[in-house]
């Protein structure tokens, strides 16, 4: 191992005052930070703190406006990623970049900077992969591939090149708890070897448990450093968001109404190649109920999303049951009319449009259901009086934060836009609620904020579905809890009787769930 | 050292609306540069493209005759751009609606009512809506792109056409020239003053723009075009349908078109014959960017390309150049729209940092 014998307070990366400046906004600004030699060190942040910026910028995709990075006590320019690998950092991106139709050699053959026969590329990645406990078939196609496993491809893909430090992007949150703790293993032995572990994430628990110390950031500056096992979940997040996180009062209404959104035996082709077809799914939300699903990314919950808005509607009325009626073949805006309303996990470009105001944006969900306040005349005009009354309405409701009055979407930080985007359905006050991924990258404070809301919904006899991959979200909020599974839907059960750890199984698709037994 | 776009923070107001003046001016002193290239004297020379014409009233009713066509085309391309779908066969429909709107003066030359030239009008929409349909069709229902087939089907119309008046519609009285007969002058679009060859079209094409200005800023069809051009799946969220605005938005730019071709052969040359556009669909293609996908800046940009087109006339009248320079300075003015629009979103950053070393 290359890794050289370094004295205890040597760091392999400090970096001083770094500064990014976006015209005149700092996503970084005067970023204090040293990594020592064999620690995992976490950096924690909400979204929009400024973690991507920092790391991007150690990894030379983006150039520092100012300040210094050090390796080993040298002041390098990391110009370019491969620049940052020749130097020895490697780094596993939350979104991977791999092509799906090329096997897993293949994939990492691309990523190398020298040029080795594809064989010789195949065995050492399989040596590496044995040796850190991250099985993987060099062979595979990645198209075949669960998450956990494309991941893998990406931490061997940096273990290749030897590095001495590895920066790991949210690794965990699309894995189930039993692939993360495989991943905390691999991480482990890195350490043990003496190799740094730059480990990004907002979950605090992963963070006490695994990590040696912590970096906080919080509108791009460091708010805090220390050990992550000194502290309370508590105040970990304090340090993250600079206030205590108002604390969601649970569901658990005991009034339960009529079954008022329900999906009988409902199957759905894929689409593409890569995306995944819904099975038999049968689930019932009753007025006053928030049924959560939970699931790792990728196992059709998107698709569930669409059949259930009716975005993409489905081959059979019955298997989509609204307020009583058979609406499978209906399109979205029938289904909104009957008092129904939809959240998408997308914001940009899909529940909203970046380029367009505010109110724009009101008008794109509610032009129908709402066409009599919003329309007038034959022409289809848009009142816009009632529009920009109804979406100040809406901001004040939510506590939106904005710049300027009717300001456009793509202005808005994440966890404002998305209340927004969530009070745009709260404020027609429906009957039925699904939601796909309420507070996905949404900071601390909107995230309890939007929970809060969907709770209250139910609470006043609305149905609520919530399709999370967040397990903490799931527990705060959910009354009834099932669990998506590469396009299967387990039964649903209270929320009281669920663990994590049953969750964790349900998510691997190990439940016993016998064919055609379906609770109803 | 190495280039960088930069995506500014906010693209801003000031820059997109100067963005087009910024390309108007470059493409002036390249084109002094290639003049005087050329052995010409480039003050001369430019006079003669663009400013001669504007002073002669005889002259501006050219230039309305030939803004014209540009406008109601522009318009309609302006539309179908914004929810991107790239109509770039406006020509073809232009000749689809010369076509069918020649119908009743070539096959029912005796036939002397007001109704003739209404008719005409319609039904030279009506073609060049149809004509149009093919490739909005094709894209719908068979995920065919529409740049190619609507290109392609340019050619299709004029051979057709080509081979209608050396064929069957050949005026019997024409001494065998391709040509139909004179349309009777119940289906001839009048002239607006006495001054001079401009005649309704030019108000068609300023009403046309302003109504789709209309829809674009106060309806909920110009949302739908304005969502599903930004996002589409933003537009499916919203209830509204892709397929239908691909035929919608083919249909209407069809429509414009056939109508710049039925008013172009009924106001302009009074009879069909084997060319009968100097490539207005194509050169639309720069006033609908040229005016920002806006209609009332398509009207503007629009009477700059009928300019360039009266200039070149002049050009090859007093200078003696080839009318090719118009094209020239077309292609240079769309390139440099383009560029300027590229850098009204992205700023230009020199990185001083020296490349990555690689092993």
């Amino acid at each position: 191992m290359p890794v050289s014998g370094v004295s205890a307070d040597a760091t392999v990366l400090s970096v001083r005052q770094l500064t990014k400046l976006f015209g005149s906004f700092a996503a970084c600004n005067g970023i204090d930070l040293d990594i020592k030699p064999g620690e995992i060190h976490a950096l924690l942040g909400e979204n929009g703190a400024g973690k991507s910026t920092l790391v991007k910028m150690l990894f030379g995709v983006l150039a520092p406006t100012s300040g210094t990075i050090l390796w080993n006590g040298q002041t390098v320019r990391i110009a370019s990623p491969a620049a940052a690998r020749k130097l020895g950092i490697g780094m596993v991106f939350q979104h991977f970049s791999l092509f799906e139709a090329l096997t897993v050699a293949e994939n990492i053959a691309l990523s190398l900077d020298d040029k080795l026969p594809l064989a010789q590329i195949a065995a050492r990645a399989s040596e590496l992969s044995h040796a850190y406990g991250l099985p993987l078939d060099p062979h595979a196609h990645v198209a075949d591939l669960s998450v956990g496993e494309r991941q893998r491809i990406e931490i061997v893909r940096a273990l290749l090149q030897n590095p001495q430090l590895i920066i790991l992007d949210e690794p965990t949150s699309v894995l189930t708890p039993q692939e993360a703790d495989r991943l905390f293993e691999t991480l482990f032995k890195l350490r043990a070897e003496g190799r740094s572990v730059l480990y990004i994430s907002h979950r605090l628990e992963e963070v006490q448990r695994i990590c040696d110390r912590a970096t906080v950031l919080r509108h791009g500056k460091v708010t805090g450093a220390c050990d992550p096992r000194q502290e309370t979940p508590a105040s970990l997040a304090r340090m993250m968001v600079g206030a205590e996180v108002a604390h969601v009062s649970a569901a658990g209404t005991t009034t339960r109404g009529e079954v008022l959104l329900e999906a009988r035996h409902l199957s759905a082709a894929a689409r593409t190649p890569f995306a995944v077809a819904l099975k038999n799914v049968c689930l019932k939300v009753r007025a006053g109920e928030v049924l959560a699903i939970a699931g790792v990314a990728g196992n059709g919950q998107g698709e569930l999303f669409d059949a259930l808005s009716g975005e993409y509607p489905v081959e059979e009325a019955q298997t989509v049951q609204l307020r009583g009626k058979a609406v499978g073949r209906s399109g979205i805006n029938d289904r909104r009319s009957m008092g129904a309303g939809f959240v998408p996990e997308e914001r940009h470009g899909h529940a909203a449009v970046s380029a367009l105001p505010l109110s724009d944006n009101l008008v794109l969900a509610r032009y129908w259901s709402d066409r009599k306040a919003f329309l007038s005349g034959p022409l289809g005009l848009i009142r816009s009086g009632a529009v920009k009354a109804a979406a100040k309405r809406i901001c004040v409701e939510m506590d939106v934060r904005k710049s300027g009055e009717d300001p456009a979407a793509g202005s808005l930080s994440g966890g404002n836009l998305q209340k927004f985007i969530v009070g745009r359905e709260l404020d027609r006050q429906p009957s039925v609620l699904v939601v796909n991924q309420p507070t996905w990258g949404v900071d601390a404070g909107a995230a309890s904020r939007i929970r809060q809301a969907l709770v209250d919904l139910a609470k006043s006899g609305s149905a609520v579905l919530v399709i999370s991959q967040d397990l903490d979200e799931i527990f705060e909020v959910a009354s009834e809890i099932a669990v998506i599974s590469e396009g299967r839907l387990s039964d649903a059960y209270p929320a009281g009787e669920l663990t994590r750890e049953k969750i964790g199984l349900l998510m691997g698709g190990l439940y016993g769930k016998t064919e055609g037994a379906h609770a109803h | 050292m190495r280039i960088e776009l930069e995506k500014r923070a906010r693209p801003s107001q000031l820059h997109s609306l100067l963005s087009p003046i910024i390309a108007l001016l470059l493409t002036l002193v390249t084109g002094a540069i290639l003049f005087a290239a050329l052995g010409q004297d480039p003050v001369r020379a430019l006079y003669v493209l663009f400013i001669g014409p504007l002073t002669e009233v005889w002259s501006l009713h050219e230039l309305a005759v030939k803004s014209a066509p540009l406008i109601m085309i522009g318009v309609g391309l302006s539309v179908c751009y914004r929810c991107n779908n790239w109509n770039i066969g406006a020509e073809g429909q232009l000749v689809a609606g010369a076509i069918t709107g020649s119908i009743i003066p070539v096959l029912f030359n005796d036939w002397h009512s007001p109704l003739v030239l209404p008719l005409m009008l319609v039904m030279g929409m009506v073609g060049g809506a149809l004509y149009a349909a093919i490739p909005a069709f094709l894209k719908a229902q068979t995920n065919t792109n529409e740049i190619l087939t609507s290109l392609m089907l340019v050619y299709v119309a004029e051979l057709f056409l080509d081979w209608l008046v050396r064929g069957p519609w050949r005026d019997p009285q024409g001494f065998n020239f391709p040509v139909t007969k004179q349309f009777q002058p119940e289906g001839i679009l009048p002239e607006l003053l006495d001054s001079g060859r401009a005649n309704l079209g030019i108000v068609f094409a300023i009403l046309a723009a302003l109504a789709v200005w209309f829809m674009m800023r106060f309806t909920l069809k110009g949302f739908e075009i304005k969502v599903l051009g930004a996002s589409e799946r933003a537009g499916r969220f919203a209830g509204f349908s892709r397929k239908g605005m691909i035929w919608f938005s083919m249909m209407l730019s069809g429509a414009l078109a056939g109508l710049a071709g039925i008013c172009e052969v009924s106001g302009v040359i009074n009879k069909l014959q084997p060319e009968i556009s100097p490539g207005y669909g194509f050169t639309a293609i720069i006033v609908a960017f040229l005016g920002r996908l806006n209609p009332l800046g398509v009207i503007v940009a629009g009477l700059v390309l009928g300019l360039t087109y009266l200039g070149g006339e002049g050009a090859q009248i007093e200078l003696g150049l080839s009318d090719k320079v118009v094209r020239v300075f077309q292609g240079m003015l769309l390139f440099f729209v383009l560029a300027c629009d590229t850098l009204a979103i992205y700023r230009v950053r020199l990185s001083l940092a020296p490349a990555a070393k690689e092993a």
